[in-house]
């Protein structure tokens, strides 16, 4: 064995080689959210910096497509990892799969091309079709949106396919029923109404049912099989938990899409109904948390990779904290009333998605290359131990800082723009202009930085860590895993 | 540890795939229902979602109090621009406003019916806001506004809307659909909005 671990594909199972190539244009558009994030901040502060040049509404549509676009690659790559393990055959349709990649990355860079070069066109709708459908989320422009379903079909041809040549776990069953879900509810947004309310009813189908069921569901997926590779939990554990979670999660979700249909212009009945299913939307997320601490607390965590662990737990509290709190803080038509669209939303979408999908998909990133390396050892005394640790610190108290700046500003926004001054312009602008809001913005462009910082730092760490460790991977208590 | 789970139905795996199925299925049952429903009350030219011919009436926003809400009023006839659409007019009007809103990507500075970005105003009932002066001046002043925001007083902060090159009928169109948007039932969001005054 040579003294340097490299990088060597060698290691890995096809899925796998695939999964390792999303997994790296998801770390780098995780890059261009936070830079294009850090800018949005700056002109919180600064009104005119780049203005005329690349607008607020550029920088922030940017922000929000790579982060969807980043946390979906990692999804799709987290899933070509686990799947030849879990199926226990080679990937189906490989050689699809990796071409789809190669569309699709393309298509990503083309989009965003557009986007920053040709920004906005005349009111038609050839303008949907070529240079951005002009709906929060789901800005990318029609071509593009059919080019996703496509790539999605692809991506769950190879897993389903691969899946019914080998067995079907409880992970797989569940996989694929997410999947089907992901790609079929995408397609309900993919069209354009002159009714307003018709429009974003469906289009709170697929954000909603993306972020708050299938995505939630996916990420249930990723614990399961994380937590068996990390900590040696077994297999009829997670799965049980995993169903628990899933019935708990779609229990609650499926309905609580209602809260999104308050202020619409929907019946009032979704006021109910919206508000007593969505406040229900934290429970799967409890039982996660407790998932992972007391299976941490059997296996007295010991486990053999410490960063992805830390990253699970992250991820296990981030969820529940900025999803599950954060969400039902503001959930309630009472008190969404004077929240629903404030710096309150943004508070809780950063934490949310940070909390619940960042973390989880950086977590899948040392699990991978963990085995790149050649099953390197992770655990304790980890050489150069300390890029990971403070990057995780970076990162972590970065988005708490952000967090706490936007919520902050959001109470003032809720107060003064909303309930007393009733939402009008000058409403709006004296919540903007107070001191409590200036100051969060302030606040929030402070810690944005330190995330920035944290990202350096976690790059850095994923492209050297194991590199100069001659230790193999620690085992589990290894006769007890294969027994179970 | 897990010697006995078989004998725990709270515990079985397949007790939990079962409920797992089954919950998910009625959950999209219900939720396929309740689309049904509010897809017969969100049609246009409905109770929530007026016809697109609104825009030739005065609009208002007043508390009902039986809901305990503030909700929108379609009064006497006032046709926007001074000239009165047919239905299939005015339809047309408000759909090349939306699908320049789309162009232009207002949702990601504004807020429509409180979704989007939290940069620039809602624009909910921006039609119905004190900001534009009077009843008399505010059809010009919004037109005006939007084709050429950029040196107009927007706040004391600095903010301002760019030029987003949206042209003479595109700003009357967007204008009508800012219009034919704050005839929307949203029960009652935003609250405690105080409408320009249309009395005189």
């Amino acid at each position: 064995m040579t003294a340097l671990r490299a990088l060597d594909s060698a290691n890995l199972n096809g899925g796998q080689k695939l999964a390792v190539k999303y997994f790296t244009v998801a770390l780098a558009l995780l890059g261009v959210q936070i830079t294009f994030g850090l800018l949005a901040a700056v002109q919180f502060v600064m009104p005119d910096f780049l203005f005329g040049v690349v607008d607020f509404s550029i920088k922030r549509m940017v922000h929000i497509n790579a982060m969807i676009v980043w946390m979906v690659f990692g999804f799709i790559g987290s899933v070509y990892w686990m799947l030849e393990e879990e199926a226990g055959a080679p990937t189906v349709g490989l050689k699809l799969g990796n071409i789809i990649f190669y569309v699709f990355t393309a298509a990503v860079l083309v989009v965003v091309a557009v986007y920053l070069l040709v920004q906005t066109g005349p009111g038609e709708i050839e303008t949907q079709w070529f240079i951005t459908e002009g709906r929060e989320y789901t800005e990318a422009p029609r071509w593009a949106d059919i080019g996703i379903v496509v790539c999605l079909l692809t991506f769950f041809y190879n897993v389903a396919a691969t899946f019914s040549k080998g067995k079907v776990t409880g992970i797989g069953g569940v996989l694929l029923l997410d999947l089907v879900a992901l790609a079929g509810i995408y397609t309900l947004g993919m069209f354009y109404t002159t009714n307003l309310t018709m429009d974003q009813y469906w289009w709170w189908w697929v954000i909603h049912m993306w972020v708050e069921a299938t995505w939630e569901v996916m990420v249930g997926c990723m614990m399961a099989y994380g937590l068996m590779k990390v900590l040696g939990t077994s297999r009829k554990i997670v799965t049980t938990w995993l169903y628990l979670e899933v019935f708990m999660m779609f229990g609650s979700g499926i309905l609580g899409i209602g809260h999104h249909y308050f202020w619409i212009g929907t019946p009032q009945y979704w006021l109910s109904i919206g508000g007593f299913f969505s406040a229900l939307e934290p429970l799967p997320l409890v039982a996660m948390v407790v998932h992972a601490v007391y299976d941490a607390g059997v296996h007295k965590s010991r486990n053999n990779n410490h960063p992805a662990m830390g990253w699970l737990i992250a991820h296990a509290f981030g969820n529940f904290f900025g999803a599950g709190v954060f969400g039902f803080i503001h959930t309630l038509p009472q008190i969404n009333l004077y929240t629903h669209g404030t710096q309150w939303s943004a508070s809780h979408g950063h934490f949310a998605f940070y909390g619940a999908y960042a973390t989880i998909i950086i977590a899948f990133f040392y699990i991978a290359l963990q085995k790149w390396r050649g099953d390197v050892w992770m655990s304790g005394n980890l050489f150069g131990g300390w890029k990971w640790k403070w990057s995780m610190v970076l990162l972590n108290v970065g988005m708490l800082g952000m967090i706490m700046g936007m919520l902050v500003a959001g109470f003032a926004q809720s107060q003064i723009e909303r309930a007393i001054g009733g939402a009008t312009w000058t409403a709006f602008f004296a919540a903007q202009e107070h001191p409590w809001f200036v100051q969060g913005m302030h606040w929030r462009l402070a810690f944005g930085t330190m995330f920035a910082a944290g990202y350096a730092l976690l790059v850095w760490d994923l492209l050297t860590i194991g590199k100069r460790e001659t230790r193999p991977v620690q085992s589990h208590d290894d006769a007890a895993l294969e027994a179970k | 540890m897990a010697a006995n789970d078989n004998e725990l139905w709270w515990a079985s795996e397949t007790f939990w795939k079962k409920t797992t199925i089954w919950t998910t299925a009625v959950m999209f049952l219900v939720l396929v229902g309740l689309t049904l429903d509010t897809m017969s009350q969100i049609q246009v030219g409905g109770k929530r979602v007026p016809a697109y011919s609104a825009i030739n009436h005065r609009i208002d926003y007043k508390m009902d109090e039986s809901r305990h809400a503030q909700v929108p009023v379609i009064g006497i006839e006032e046709p926007l621009f001074g000239k009165k659409l047919t239905e299939q007019e005015a339809e047309a009007l408000v759909d090349h406003g939306k699908l320049t809103m789309h162009a232009k990507n207002c949702m990601d500075c504004h807020t429509i019916l409180g979704n989007g970005a939290y940069y620039a105003p809602d624009l909910t009932k921006a039609w119905l806001d004190p900001y534009w002066g009077s009843r008399g001046v505010r059809e010009e002043l919004m037109v005006a506004f939007i084709k050429d925001p950029t040196d107009k007083i927007h706040n004391s902060l600095g903010r301002r809307m760019p030029n987003l090159g949206v042209t003479d009928t595109e700003a009357h169109a967007v204008v009508a659909y800012l219009k034919w948007m704050s005839t929307i039932d949203t029960n009652g969001f935003p609250n405690n909005f105080k409408p320009i005054d249309q009395e005189n």
